[in-house]
């Protein structure tokens, strides 16, 4: 195979969030809208001077990125739109970098961002695709929260974990959202509120579920030269991996794509797990962090309940980890969601991320997850991050 | 282990009673596959004509070997109950009224891992069979069932969403007079019916056998029926209609007779009359209120069976007026199907061979006894089918149809 490209002069800036909302009386294209305008703002960089933008979102419906650039008043000259949800925002990263690279746009905004109405979630989920319209959602239900239940029902079984080692993961979580201005959840959680929370699909209780809700997350990719010369503080792409329908014969999903491209990874970036500063996971469920810990090489297949037990998450912890407190505590914008991580970890890159900052924070790693065709979710990315220098 | 369901209560007059609601009915025109062999209680699966894989959800080319030459297979339905999860929360409002409810994820002995609905016998982590059924939307679902039976397993709450059991309901058999509607009647009461309502088309006629069948059961009540009188399906409806809970049409009007031979469309009328406008009348007289009393209780209204005949899908010559008004009353069932589904009430065609009655006296064997049609429709009931074909003349006409429907043609008409 041959040796992939480094994504030397390429930068990424300016990460911003639109502050969410629990529900929303507007479209998608407004929280669209607002993220580019902050990031116009932000950056001082001309509205036409952006000339390639990615797009994603579950609700901009029936428009595509296509018509949301004339909606917004866009002309540029390289758009993309990803529609995989939580895994969105690395994709986005990947795809933009490239392009930037190679000349075919100078400065592209990737924007997500998604509307909630009082019953879009049940729509959403009802129409999710055809296999889920015609093999999941008939059998219950239940949304995510049925399938995850599934994967976690088996991951406990096979591997041990119990809800006090998720309890822990979402608990951590929630006191690095405690420090976030945008999370939704303000309130502290122990871990004995999270134990004695309402079932909802079990295993699955409360507080492993996260909250739908309207928002948009916004970040630019331009080459580093153009970043220099508007003084903006830039974070490097050392490697990143997608992967797809990843291992379709496992039987149920106890591992996702970053198996298979995590050696790549490192491999990439010249870089080992114990090099990682920080970790912005998806974490959509909590089973799904520990697959993460897993695949992403920071402990074997199996092993990830024990590496819960023996770690700190929180940002001033062994492991800072989802140092936003994640969609469990900020909330789920839908595809922004897909980007919440990735956001976060250019703000820890760029020294803006306030009282979540984690203290001399040079590598971060990202990962994403997404779509939940059917049984599992199919969409895996990864990438590693570096603090840019002057 | 589940628990026998009890008989239902006297219902509270003055509580309003509960509107039907349907399981998401949605399907790709792929998943559909999976109706038709439910329809008829097959378990199949599509498999790639080219590498044999089988594969679920149904896809429009093979995943496999990305042929489109794809069939549906009867395959071995055995598998292991990989993870469960009993749901406390649901987005859909059919499912918020029965939480909690179990689903699973099953490895099949055939290969595909499937979301399935799990009954509550099932083990975890054990080996289960699965089952395709129609729910309430008719659309088939795949359901985890233990791999032996167990005691009243017909009666756990999921299981009862896709069948419709005559135990404990009132059931209206149209013509309770003739062989075929006596031997229904007693296979549901038989069956636990708490109330067979027998119509008589012909209560001016003595019939001693007649009464002292009526009196034979407590659970039997007699009531004035003729199918090709208005009047008469309205004022019995007016009276028993909000009892009906499953009506089984057995009013047939079999004579000899073509088409072109025939003196006049005398005959064919009488036929049209019972079989086509009869069941017309019925449904317009019963139809709207068992629509209403769909989610009425533990055990509302819930089926509606048409005896129609294989001759309704293969004109008879020899009967083609007969045949004629089979074939009408199928393609009126289908209407009806159509419109009792927003209740989710069950439409069951049953087409059956020549019966072992006077009218088929001059027919050859093999012929089915009433009791074996009556035993089939009860079973087709409790499995939940659609389609019941009843007997090796039925089954084999139907494979024929199916190989080949212009030898059909020509070999009746011989």
């Amino acid at each position: 195979m041959r040796s992939r490209q480094s994504y030397d002069g390429v930068a990424a800036a300016v990460p911003f969030t639109v502050p969410y909302a629990r529900y929303s009386t507007h479209a998608a294209h407004w929280w669209l809208g607002r993220a580019l305008a902050a990031l116009i703002r932000e950056s001082g960089i001309a509205k036409a001077d952006i000339d390639g933008v990615c797009v994603s979102s579950f609700t901009l419906g029936p428009d595509t990125a296509v018509g949301l650039m004339q909606h917004l008043g866009m002309s540029p000259r390289w758009l993309d739109h990803i529609p995989m949800g939580g895994a969105s925002g690395v994709v986005a990263l990947r795809r933009a970098a490239r392009a930037v690279q190679a000349g075919d746009a100078e400065v592209i905004a990737c924007i997500a961002g998604d509307t909630n109405h009082v019953d879009s979630f049940r729509h959403t989920v009802s129409q999710f695709s055809r296999f889920a319209q015609d093999a999941v959602y008939p059998y219950g239900a239940g949304g995510p929260n049925a399938s995850f239940a599934l994967l976690t029902d088996h991951y406990m079984r096979q591997y041990g974990a119990t809800r006090e080692d998720f309890g822990k993961l979402c608990v951590a979580q929630r006191d690095n959202a405690l420090r976030n201005p945008h999370a939704l959840m303000k309130k502290p959680l122990t871990l004995a509120q999270y134990l004695d929370a309402r079932p909802i699909t079990d295993p699955i209780h409360l507080f492993d579920c996260v909250m739908p809700c309207a928002g948009a997350e916004g970040f630019l990719v331009m080459t580093e030269e153009r970043a220099r010369a508007l003084k903006l503080p830039r974070v490097r792409i050392r490697s990143t991996i997608e992967r797809h329908n990843a291992y379709p014969d496992d039987p149920i999903q106890f591992r996702g794509g970053w198996a298979m491209d995590r050696d790549a990874l490192y491999e990439h970036a010249g870089l080992s797990p114990a090099d990682v500063d920080f970790v912005e996971t998806y974490d959509d469920y909590p089973v799904i962090n520990m697959l993460q810990f897993e695949d992403l090489g920071f402990c074997a297949k199996g092993e990830a309940p024990a590496f819960v037990r023996e770690h700190d998450f929180t940002i001033d912890g062994s492991f800072p980890f989802n140092t936003s407190g994640g969609q469990l505590s900020v909330g789920q914008a839908g595809a922004a969601g897909g980007y919440l991580g990735l956001v976060q970890a250019l703000r820890q890159l760029t020294n803006v991320a306030g009282a979540m900052q984690v203290a001399d924070a040079r590598i971060g790693l990202v990962s994403g997850f997404g779509m939940i065709n059917y049984d599992r979710g199919l969409c895996s990315g990864a990438a590693l991050l570096e603090r840019g220098t002057a | 282990m589940t628990d026998a369901t009890p008989k239902p209560k006297r219902k509270n007059p003055v509580a309003r009673t509960r509107l039907p609601t349907l399981p998401p009915a949605s399907r790709s025109r792929a998943a559909l596959g999976l109706a038709r062999a439910a329809a008829e209680g097959r378990f199949e699966m599509q498999a790639c004509a080219d590498c044999g894989a089988v594969q679920y959800p149904p896809r429009e080319v093979c995943g496999s070997c990305l042929s489109e030459r794809l069939d549906w297979r009867e395959v071995a339905n055995g598998g292991a109950l990989i993870a469960t999860t009993t749901l406390r929360h649901s987005n859909d409002p059919y499912f918020r009224e029965r939480l909690p409810w179990r689903v699973g994820t099953v490895k099949m002995d055939a290969g595909p891992s499937v979301v399935a609905h799990v009954h509550e016998d099932c083990h975890e982590a054990g080996r289960v069979r699965l089952a395709l059924k129609l729910d309430r939307s008719g659309q088939a679902v795949l359901h985890a069932l233990p791999a032996e039976d167990t005691p009243n397993m017909n009666d756990s709450p999921q299981l009862r969403e896709t069948h419709c059991d005559p135990k404990h309901r009132r059931v209206l058999v149209t013509d309770g007079r003739s062989t075929l509607g006596r031997a229904m009647v007693k296979a549901l009461l038989d069956a636990g019916a708490s109330t067979v309502f027998i119509g008589d088309p012909a209560t001016w006629k003595a019939d001693a056998g007649f009464d002292a069948f009526v009196a034979s059961d407590p659970r039997i009540e007699p009531v004035a029926l003729d199918v090709t009188d208005t009047d008469s399906v309205d004022r019995l409806a007016a009276s028993i209609g909000a009892k009906v809970e499953i009506l089984i049409n057995t009013a047939d009007h079999l004579r000899d007779g073509g088409v072109m031979n025939a003196r006049d469309v005398g005959l064919a009328r009488d036929a049209f009359d019972v079989n086509v406008l009869g069941l017309m009348r019925l449904a317009q007289a019963f139809g709207p209120t068992m629509c209403f009393r769909a989610a009425d209780g533990t055990h509302g209204a819930v089926a509606w069976v048409n005896l129609l005949s294989i001759h309704a899908l293969a004109a008879l010559p020899a009967r083609g007026a007969w045949s004629a008004s089979k074939a009408a009353a199928l393609s009126a069932a289908l209407t009806l199907r159509a419109e009792f589904g927003g209740a989710g009430i069950r439409v069951m065609n049953v087409f059956p061979g020549p019966i072992d009655d006077e009218w088929e006296q001059l027919t050859p064997p093999p012929k089915l006894a009433p009791s074996a049609v009556a035993a089939a429709v009860v079973r087709g009931l409790r499995d939940g089918v659609e389609d019941l074909y009843v007997g090796d003349v039925a089954e084999e006409l139907r494979a024929r149809l199916r190989d080949n429907q212009k030898a059909v043609e020509r070999e009746l008409g011989g």
